[in-house]
């Protein structure tokens, strides 16, 4: 990963299937881990990460409720920093309310 | 009446769409970056692959310049259908509850599937009153609805869904066999099914059109202002 410019701070966006809601692909993954020999593996579910370098990081949770994740079926939480010893800032559905989900679904 | 055929980068079934709607009507095809919907009576957002599917599937094409119009349009409860990707970008857009998610399979699934017209008295169905089950094909990885427990309940009980899957034919894992689900106003629908692609004997079934037809009897009986 290259440098950030100066001034620019470096997130990670995780994003999850929200908690109950069926996850064929986890389910998938896990049954295949299971067949390769991994006994002990539970709870298994795929997302995706996206990275980013920003300015202002305070708009990143609204970048996540508008167009990064979907509120309604996924979870997200915010990583800054370089990659090690990064700081986790927001999560899950708790995270999504803080940074006001319901003005999400408005007209974009 | 004249429909209009929103066309993304991606779309893939708005030649299908402008075809089928062009049976039963005039129809042009609305470019994704202009702002005007050409006094069009009732807008269809088409299937396919808008902007990739990257992020998610619609997540992009919800802020294309022509979905600013459609949300005013529909705002002033102008129609609007959604096919496929259409109902899903109109899930993202928010101008219809819920969103669509992997199939259960984790397949893409490409059948015929018997259809069940749940109402028929929407601007989407009215043309249905005398057949009430429908053949209409789906093609889709990303087909599941979902709606949290509280919202599906008030959609249920506020009429708002539309069409289910037959008896045992529910191809994605649909929550409640749901096909198609119409906003509260009941001027924006969207399914997973194409009914352009059911608007020719030649592939078998014709009911797509019974869709098209409905708005256009909807449009029709409008008394003019």
């Amino acid at each position: 990963m290259a440098a950030p410019h100066q001034g620019l701070m470096r997130a990670r966006v995780l994003v999850r299937p929200k908690e109950g809601i069926l996850d064929p692909q986890g389910q998938t993954v896990e049954r295949a881990l299971k067949a390769l020999g991994f006994a002990g593996v539970r709870n298994v579910h795929v997302g995706r990460m996206i990275e980013l370098e920003l300015d202002d990081p305070q708009r990143l949770p609204e970048m996540c409720n508008r167009l990064l994740a979907n509120p309604l079926i996924e979870d997200w939480e915010i990583e800054y920093g370089d990659g090690a010893g990064m700081t986790t800032e927001g999560a899950g559905a708790a995270a999504n309310e803080r940074a006001g989900a319901e003005e999400v679904r408005g007209a974009g | 009446m004249k429909f209009g055929i929103v066309r993304f980068p991606g779309s893939c079934d708005d030649v299908d769409a402008l075809r089928a709607a062009q049976r039963v009507g005039d129809a042009v095809i609305l470019w994704h970056a202009e702002r005007d919907l050409h006094g069009v009576d009732a807008v269809v957002i088409p299937g396919g692959f808008s902007y990739g599917d990257y992020l998610r599937v619609g997540a992009i094409a919800r802020f294309a310049p022509v979905m600013a119009e459609v949300a005013d349009f529909a705002a002033e409860g102008g129609l609007v259908l959604g096919i496929c990707n259409g109902f899903q970008v109109l899930c993202e857009a928010g101008l219809l509850p819920g969103a669509l998610l992997p199939n259960l399979s984790l397949r893409f699934v490409c059948r015929q599937v018997a259809l069940e017209v749940v109402r028929c008295d929407t601007p989407f169905t009215c043309a249905c009153e005398t057949s009430r089950e429908l053949s209409i094909p789906v093609k889709h990885t990303t087909g599941r609805y979902y709606a949290p427990a509280d919202q599906l309940q008030e959609l249920t009980a506020g009429g708002q869904v539309v069409l289910r899957y037959g008896a045992g034919q529910n191809p994605n894992g649909s929550m409640n066999d749901i096909a198609g689900v119409r906003n509260a106003e009941g001027n924006v629908f969207g399914l997973m099914p194409h009914p352009e692609h059911a608007a020719d004997p030649l592939t078998g079934s014709t009911d797509g059109l019974l869709i098209l037809e409905s708005l256009r009897a909807h449009v029709d009986s409008r008394v003019p202002v």
